[in-house]
């Protein structure tokens, strides 16, 4: 706030000095109760200059940002010889002054002759609180908004005047409504009569979020019977309000945490699910797909640094296409000589995975790689004051339901995708249909490392990149797959979004780990009702 | 189809066959050579430990070699028989911790605990910790057991969820309100029967005892083997189906002999700590459960002393690289893992078998047929 004061030219001053002057005020009074409180701060108690910088934000006078921002600055000094207070600037031979008052420029003193106006705490939010009030006049609407806001955290009694004044000659109705709340949380706290505070209550009732809560609950514990009963019925519609949304909230919490499970576990839906692969090194996999999108953000860096917000896109395919055939390389090395032993995969890959990290780390190093955040996928999007959506949680979601969709229609509407279900269902019938299964299954296994690393792109965004990334993810993943049942996607979708929303709504009572704990103790028990998972296959394939 | 009507007369498998006795002699030889000469104290340690690894792996062999279950979460049992006896040791630790408590070990003073958590009590006694090792790790693969075969979870799925065990009670122990110490788990024992842990003699003593309880694991497995009841557990692992149409209860036989592995995992774990002198939750992770099973599959499942040598194999070869070379570390134990499935299926106890005996009587089939789920 302040440093955005700092460069604002003096034509606004001067607007404001009209404003002002239009108000009624005394303009001359008023420079000399601020020449008044400014010569005040060069008492040596921190009190009276405490008492200064009030009475110096109280006069309202434009002037009075610019001394308190130096003040704040530290770059008010006292002239040791007539205890005067003066800007001060440092140059050949000591400081060159300057009346903050009237502006103008005084004499050069050497360091020896001035003491500078010292700050402890309480003076600093006392200068805080000071500009708070002034910038409520600035021209800048969005300086005006974090004014407003600022005093409402506040409430001072103290600003009831100086609010009504900017709320009088506020145009924005954004930040009019913003100074309403403040005035009328500064009114609950002061000894106006009750009809004015009723109106505040109504008023911090329909703004409904945690700062207004906490003011009418400190409302409520007053004495006046009518007002504490109405805050107090105020605030429990605040609470109401804000658990629904709270609800909602970890609702969009679980489903983003889900599409996470979902694009980590799609690739192994694939590989384990489809092909009875158990792929121990698809975490490894997912790794590799994070850092290829770091590889490819360096390289935008390098030689195309003003395309780095959009090297995502140029990652995804890239993660799809150097998983893929590192899946596929796999695949033909190791995976296709056992197909016969399907646990024993499990053990060739786990070996495969170990070998990944150690290469990721030699070849990246141990520690975490940064990959910055996209600009638009920062900020994000308030839909009600009690709910605010991250672009990047949006972001995710709607690209793990797009690869999602892709998958499907891939498996469901494609060549590629019947000859890749006839050779899971009956690789001998498949086989005399003239599918060549062999290249179907490194094909499929290549589909399914492809997705790994695009859900290694989605993950390097909300992540550490690191080697042990994928071993993160490994667990979780096939739990999701175990759960939504074995050879089915949308039992996958159903797993991960179930297991991601039931995780956020226990981690409030639970905490983040007991939640944990609670989500695999109650899948461990959910596999013993059903054995093969949400969705089960049946029929003859399933009992080999 | 290879079903005959009727089956010709099993023949009796000896309790000690030629590799048993083998095995065995070289065990004794090794406790014994080592007691005499007393190399150094370290290496007695060391050699100890892959002692508790060796009669882990066994237990392991027993429920994936010989019944088909591929038990992802051994590592848990094992883990939990060394914290009750890590618990036998801290409260023997008495006074004379950091914060000199007489009553609460150090991290529970730590933490601000008032008073022993109901569940410490009764591990001052050794018989009592000694009874919890066996009866907590086979208490809980009794209850999780119970649960997962009755309601016919098997091959891929079992897997996981064991897996899936394990990691819950990793996040549970790294909890510190838990009681265990949370992340540092339990460590700084100082002695065990009023002997100091770090003496010649008591390392010498934990040695030999663990390489009795190898032999006395390893005839104890071996006689669940070759007994009839174990038959109808082959019988499970080739063919679970079959079985259970012939009549056998499958589940009561899986459930026995998973706790009785897991009871075996922690008496291996309870020998483990005092050698190694911590124990805390990472012995929990799912990716140390993993690493058992690859011993026995380098060894040789189905064998029980294959396993043993799986286990020591590994285990020696990580001592010796992560010291060497230990970027190399994980580059070998990667390969060993893709090298042993590609091309020992058998393990290492298949090679032996194949060059010894091939050429006179036909050995059965004793490494597992391929499992379920193709």
């Amino acid at each position: 706030m302040r440093g955005l004061q700092l460069f604002r030219p003096f034509k606004m001053i001067r607007i404001l000095f009209i404003f002002l002057f239009l108000a009624g005020s005394g303009l001359a009074a008023r420079a000399d109760d601020l020449a008044a409180a400014v010569d005040a701060l060069a008492s040596s108690s921190f009190s009276d200059r405490e008492a200064a910088v009030n009475a110096i934000s109280k006069t309202g006078d434009p002037k009075a940002i610019i001394i308190l921002e130096a003040l704040s600055r530290g770059e008010l000094y006292v002239r040791k010889a007539d205890k005067k207070v003066f800007l001060a600037k440092e140059a050949s031979g000591g400081f060159t002054l300057t009346d903050p008052v009237t502006s103008e420029s005084a004499d050069t003193l050497p360091s020896s002759a001035l003491e500078k106006v010292r700050l402890n705490n309480a003076l600093r939010r006392a200068i805080e609180e000071g500009l708070g009030a002034l910038t409520l006049f600035s021209k800048d609407a969005a300086v005006r908004r974090l004014a407003a806001q600022s005093i409402l955290k506040a409430a001072d009694p103290a600003r009831i005047d100086l609010l009504s004044n900017a709320i009088a000659r506020e145009a924005d109705p954004g930040v009019k409504k913003i100074m309403e709340e403040a005035r009328a949380a500064a009114i609950l706290k002061s000894d106006r009569p009750d009809d004015e505070k009723l109106n505040a209550i109504q008023i911090l009732k329909a703004r409904g979020d945690q700062d207004a809560l906490g003011l009418l609950d400190a409302a409520a514990n007053t004495k006046s019977g009518a007002v504490s009963f109405a805050a107090a019925n105020a605030a429990r519609s605040i609470q109401n309000r804000l658990a629904f949304w709270e609800g909602i909230q970890n609702v969009w919490y679980g489903v983003s945490l889900g599409s996470v499970l979902l694009l980590a576990a799609a690739g192994l839906a694939i590989t384990f699910g489809v092909m009875g692969v158990i792929n121990m090194a698809h975490g490894e996999l997912v790794m590799l797909g994070a850092y290829t999108t770091f590889v490819i953000q360096e390289w935008f860096r390098a030689y195309f640094p003003s395309g780095l917000d959009y090297s995502l896109f140029v990652a995804i395919p890239a993660a799809f296409l150097f998983v893929g055939l590192v899946g596929m390389a796999l695949e033909q090395s190791v995976i296709r000589f056992l197909y016969k032993r399907p646990l024993e995969t499990l053990l060739a890959t786990w070996g495969v995975s170990l070998i990944l990290q150690q290469a990721v780390r030699n070849a990246f190093g141990p520690s975490n790689r940064e990959v910055t955040t996209p600009s638009w996928m920062s900020g994000s999007f308030e839909v009600t004051s009690g709910l605010a959506l991250t672009y990047n949680r949006i972001a995710i979601v709607a690209f793990t339901a797009l690869v999602f969709i892709i998958l499907f229609l891939l498996i469901r509407r494609t060549r590629f995708g019947l000859e890749m279900r006839a050779v899971t269902q009956n690789r001998a019938m498949a086989n005399s249909m003239g599918i060549r299964s062999g290249r179907i299954d490194a094909l499929t296994f290549g589909l399914g490392a492809g997705i790994a690393g695009i859900a290694g792109v989605a993950l390097s965004q909300i992540d550490n990149v690191s080697p042990n990334l994928g071993q993160s993810y490994i667990v979780d993943s096939f739990l999701v797959v175990v759960f939504g049942g074995v050879g089915n996607l949308f039992g996958t979708l159903i797993g991960a979004l179930t297991l991601g929303i039931a995780n956020k709504f226990l981690e409030p009572f639970a905490g983040a780990v007991l939640g944990k704990i609670v989500i695999l103790i109650a899948v461990i028990l959910f596999i013993q009702r059903r054995p093969r998972g949400l969705f089960a296959l049946r029929g003859r394939a399933v009992e080999a | 189809m290879r079903s005959p009507v009727i089956a010709p007369p099993i023949p009796k498998t000896p309790l000690l066959d030629a590799s048993g006795v083998g095995f065995l002699a070289v065990l004794a030889a090794v406790v014994i050579g080592v007691v005499a000469y007393g190399p150094p104290a370290y290496a007695v340690s060391l050699m100890g430990k892959y002692l508790c690894y060796a009669l882990l792996a066994i237990s392991v062999d027993l429920v994936w070699g010989y019944c088909g279950i591929l038990s992802l979460g051994h590592g848990a049992f094992f883990a939990l028989g060394g914290y009750c006896l890590g618990m036998h040791l801290m409260r023997q630790i008495g006074a004379r911790g950091v914060y000199a408590n007489p009553e609460l070990p150090d991290f529970m003073v730590f933490l601000n605990w008032k008073e022993l958590p109901w569940y410490w009590h009764g591990f001052d006694n050794f018989g009592f910790a000694a009874l919890m090792v066996i009866f907590v790790p086979g208490l809980l693969a009794f209850v999780f057991g119970w649960f997962a075969f009755r309601s016919r979870v098997t091959g891929v799925y079992l897997s996981i969820i064991t897996q899936a065990l394990t990691y819950a009670l990793m996040l549970a122990f790294f909890r510190n309100n838990m009681g265990f110490g949370g992340n540092n788990g339990l460590t700084d024992f100082k002695d065990l029967f009023g002997i100091d842990l770090h003496s010649d003699g008591m390392r010498l003593a934990l040695f030999t005892a663990s390489g009795i309880a190898l032999a006395a694991g390893y005839i104890l497995c071996r006689a669940v083997t070759v007994s009839k009841f174990g038959r109808v557990l082959t019988a499970i692992r080739d063919a679970e189906s079959r079985t259970r149409f012939f009549g056998y209860r499958v589940e009561h036989y899986k459930l026995f002999v998973f706790t009785l592995s897991a009871m075996i995992a922690g008496v291996a774990g309870a020998l483990y700590v005092p050698q190694v002198g911590i124990i805390n939750p990472s012995e929990f992770s799912p990716a140390n459960s993993i690493e058992i099973v690859i011993w026995v599959a380098l060894g040789g499942r189905g064998t029980l002393w294959g396993a043993a040598l799986g286990a020591v194999i590994v285990n020696f070869a990580k001592t010796y690289l992560t010291g060497a070379f230990p970027e190399l570390w994980l580059y070998a134990l990667g390969a060993l893992f893709i090298f042993v499935t590609l091309f020992l299926p058998q393990g290492v106890a298949g090679l032996f078998r194949r060059r010894h005996f091939s050429f006179g009587k036909r050995e059965p089939a004793l490494a597992p047929k391929p499992q379920a789920g193709e």
